[in-house]
Formats: structure tokens, sequence, C-alpha cells
């Protein structure tokens, strides 16, 4: 007699379990050691609570009704909790916070992709300091908490969230227009965005500009060319943090992507993605927050960096298998 | 890297396309049987089971037609180039001599249609604001109209032969599809320079 679990979710027997919990101990430690303590927040969030922070926030995931009839959502991550928190239980504390967390989030994907929907998550948040200083010290720190874990390949992809749009704007393209292309871009679909960028009619150091911006990634000279351009704000913010990361000796695992989006919606500078080359999907991601915890009533520039434990766990067989 | 080779109407010329880039694919050619090729890093398969083996990274690269990418939305894969061949286009067809679609429509709500390719009907009609109830077949799309299941396909059709022997008429025309070239979204970050220096040859090519 079969007894079925909803998709996407899995039940985790005693072999798998004791490396996860080593996993998670070794991470915790590292977070712990930097000074980011370990908080708990509960799996449902009112509906209109995670709306305050992102309208799309509670758009995908798992909904059910208390017993006064208000919309309880299971939390699809930690961050805006967490920036619930933060705003409301440390509202005469002296910043920054550093916090992390290690709890399971659900979201609803696409059943054919075979991802889960109920997933361990941990991640850190460091509210209450700006860029690049915030920025450098969770990249930083997840790249040394994943080596710690065992994990020897692992890389980080470093971008900025706003620079399309941005770029968008100071080459003024029609308003009506940016949106088609965003979502070209935030699909990853390079054909589209190219064949839009064409129709635009603008001069061809401008649309070569548009297409080339969202291929480029790499090593620091991809920041060289950026630089001269109209986003150099934010290149300059991706400079100044490979020089924080040079100085803690990370910075060659980062990969600086000006092509990089995520799909959040509160994001408002620097977007991180986590690599590992035994895994197709990334590891986690994260970015810079700067306007959320605002939202809940304290102003704070924020950011944090979540990850999936169990495809660090994956990355982590990968590897032990290879060798 | 790994490359994902779409069987099927696409198999030949995606061969000449990596014969062109020096990439030797006679072993290719030559066995029918064997599917995957670790000697020169291909691996060939159904065009729709190519997002798959590419979102997962199981292929680093990967080539196929728009149209799998079309009825796949939401795949996290890269679409990096447009290559050009294999076009051919999505159509709405029906008997010839009848308006089967129009009048069910009217009378009944709704067009019955027939289809590999549920998503895209689904999002066509939506579109046009019209009902449709979508009955999904694996082959042979052209015979559903002929036996009564539907009132009409949605399909792709490149010299519109199959439907003219069918004794279907294209109605309207959904979307034009090539083949394109997509990318495991890791791969693309951790083997940038190999990807890129592959598409500057491939632009080279079919440009």
């Amino acid at each position: 007699m079969i007894h079925p679990i909803p998709p996407g979710t899995r039940d985790v027997l005693p072999d798998e379990m004791r490396e996860l919990r080593q996993l998670t101990e070794t991470l915790r430690a590292r977070f712990e050691g930097a000074g980011y303590g370990e908080i708990s927040t509960p799996t449902m969030e009112y509906e209109d609570v995670l709306r305050r922070g992102d309208e799309r926030a509670a758009g995908a995931g798992y909904r059910l009704f208390d017993e006064h009839g208000q919309v309880l959502v299971l939390r699809p991550d930690m961050t805006i909790p967490i920036a619930r928190v933060v705003a409301t239980r440390y509202q005469d504390e002296e910043p920054p916070f550093r916090l992390c967390y290690f709890g399971n989030a659900f979201r609803e994907v696409d059943r054919r992709s075979g991802q889960a929907h109920e997933f361990l998550q941990t991640g850190i948040e460091l509210i209450g300091m700006p860029e690049p200083q915030g920025d450098a010290e969770v990249v930083a720190l997840a790249i040394e908490a994943l080596s710690d874990a065992g994990l020897t390949r692992h890389r980080l992809g470093l971008g900025d969230g706003s620079l399309y749009r941005t770029l968008l704007a100071e080459l003024e393209v029609p308003e009506e227009e940016r949106m088609p292309l965003l979502e070209a871009l935030s699909r990853r679909d390079l054909v589209d965005v190219a064949i839009g960028v064409d129709r635009l009619g603008l001069a061809s150091s401008a649309s070569d500009l548009l297409t080339r911006l969202p291929t480029l990634r790499g090593g620091p000279e991809v920041l060289e060319l950026g630089k001269d351009e109209p986003v150099a704000p934010a290149v300059e913010n991706l400079r100044a943090c490979y020089e924080l990361l040079a100085e803690r000796g990370v910075a060659d695992r980062v990969i600086f992507d000006l092509g990089l989006v995520r799909e959040l919606g509160y994001y408002t500078g620097a977007v991180f993605e986590v690599y590992d080359p035994a895994v197709g999907f990334a590891l986690g991601g994260g970015g810079r927050y700067d306007d959320l915890v605002g939202r809940f009533g304290r102003e704070l520039p924020a950011c944090g960096l979540a990850l999936d434990v169990q495809r660090v766990h994956v990355a982590l067989t990968a590897e032990e298998r290879e060798a | 890297m790994k490359i994902a080779v779409p069987r099927g109407a696409l198999f030949r010329e995606t061969l000449d396309l990596l014969d062109s880039l020096g990439i030797d694919t006679s072993e290719v050619r030559s066995n029918d049987r064997k599917l995957v090729f670790p000697d020169v890093g291909i691996v060939t398969m159904r065009p729709s089971d190519v997002p798959t083996y590419v979102e997962h990274g199981a292929a680093d690269i990967g080539i196929t037609g728009k149209d799998v990418l079309l009825e796949q939305t939401g795949r996290e894969v890269y679409e990096l180039l447009d290559l050009r061949y294999g076009y051919c286009r999505m159509v709405v067809a029906e008997r010839e001599g009848t308006n089967a679609m129009e009048e069910s429509l009217r009378r009944l709500g709704a067009v019955r249609l027939a289809t590999k390719y549920p998503r895209i009907a689904a999002r066509h009609f939506a579109d046009t604001g019209r009902q449709v109830e979508i009955v999904e077949v694996k082959g042979s799309v052209e015979i559903a109209p002929l036996t009564g299941l539907v009132d009409g396909i949605v399909d792709l059709t490149a010299t519109g032969t199959t439907l003219a022997e069918n004794h279907l008429v294209e109605r309207e025309q959904i979307c034009e599809c090539t083949a394109r070239l997509i990318a495991n979204p890791v791969a693309h970050k951790l083997k940038a320079a190999e990807i890129d220096e592959l598409i500057e040859r491939i632009r080279g090519v079919v440009a």
C-alpha cells in the first residue's frame, strides 16, 4: 500500500540526515563565529505581511486560512520575515544586526522540473551595513562557509540587480519599452532582448551596449568594460566590493556578471548567485535590499544570501565521488 | 563542453553546423542507435528533451526548436542565439471546406482543438479572447479533425504538405520558429569563455 506525500516534498532518513546535519553544523559554526546569531521565525506568515515586503513574494506557494479567515502563507523565503523581525523587535538597538537561519521554505515550482517545493534553506542577513562593505562581508562569508563545508570549486556570481533598468533609463528608452526588455532578460532570453533592442532603433553604440551588457561576465576585467558606461556608479560599487574581497583573499572565487538578474522584486543593488560545477542550478543567491526593512518601519540598508542546503549536499557528494 | 543535439527534423542541419565549427560528427552520422558520443561531447535526444538536459546541467549547451521552448516556458535556460535554420510555423488549421472552429465557438461556446503543443495553443486562444478545449495528442495530429475528435489543430508546419495531404487548411499563424542555441545558467557563468567563443564562431557561420 502506498501512502503518498505531496509533490516536491521528501522524507529524510538517518544516513542522509546525518550528512545534512554535519553540513549545517559546519555552516552554523562559521556564521556564528562571524557574529551571525541564529534566529527562527514562524513557518507561516500573514499574506499581508509578506506582501508588504514584496508584492510578488506571496504570489507563489502555499496558502491556508486561519480560524478568522485570514490568509496565511507558508514562507517562500526567510528574508522578508527577518526584515519584519528586525524592524519590530530591534527598534532601538544600534545596527548593524548580523543574523543567520536554518529552516524550511516553500515554493510552487513547475512539477516537471523535479525541483523541491519544500526545501531546507540556510542564510545570512546583514542589516544596517551599507554597500560596499555589507555586500563584501556577506559574499566573503558565504564563500568561506562553503569552503569549510568541503566544497573546492564553488564560485559566486556578483552583479547588480538595478543595472539594466538604470541603463535603459540613462539611454532614454521609452518607459513602455523597458518592461518587455527587463522581462526578456529575466527569462534569460537573449534572442528576445536582441530583437527588442533592435526594434528601438537606437544609435548603434547604444544598441550594442544593451545587447552586450547582459553577456559581460568574468573576472575584474569585466568591470573595466563597464566603467565608462552610464552604469558607472553600480560598476564602481562592484569594484569596491572586489577590492574588499581581494583583501579577504576570496576574490578569485567571484565571477562579475553584469547580466545577473534575480527574480525577487526587493533587490536594490548588488545581487549574488552561488554556483558549483556539479549542480546545474544555482546553490543559492541573494542581494542588497535597502528598502525592505524600511517597509516594516525602520530604515536600514541591508543585504543577505541564502543557500539551498540539499543542493550544497549534492555538490559535496559529487566532489567526493570524483575525488 | 557537453552539447545536447536534437534528433529529428533539426538533426542534419545541426550536425552540419557542428561540422563547420570543427566538431567531428562523422561517428554521430554513421551510428543511428548510439545516443551518447563522449569523444566529441555530444548527446543526442528528442528535441523536446533538450531543455530538460540543459536545465539540469546534464548538457552545458543544446540546440532545439523555438516551438519546444515556447511550449516549455519557465525552463531555467539561457536562450543565446537564433540559429536561423529549421524554419517552420505554428499554425491553426481545420478541414478544408468547413468552418468548424468558428461554428463551434459561436454555437457551443468553445473551439475543440487537438495539438502536441497544449500550452502554445491555450495561450494563443486566450490572447485572442476565445474559449478552447484542448485535446493533447502525441502523434499524427492531422488525423484528429478527420475522425471527428476535434474541430481543428494547432501544429507545426514547414511546407504545408502534410496539412494538404490530409485536406486541412491553415486559418491562422501563431508564430514562426527556428532552431535556437540554449545554455545551462550555471555553465553560462562557469564556462563563459568557452561558450562566448562558440557563439562568436556560430555567428560567423550562420550570419
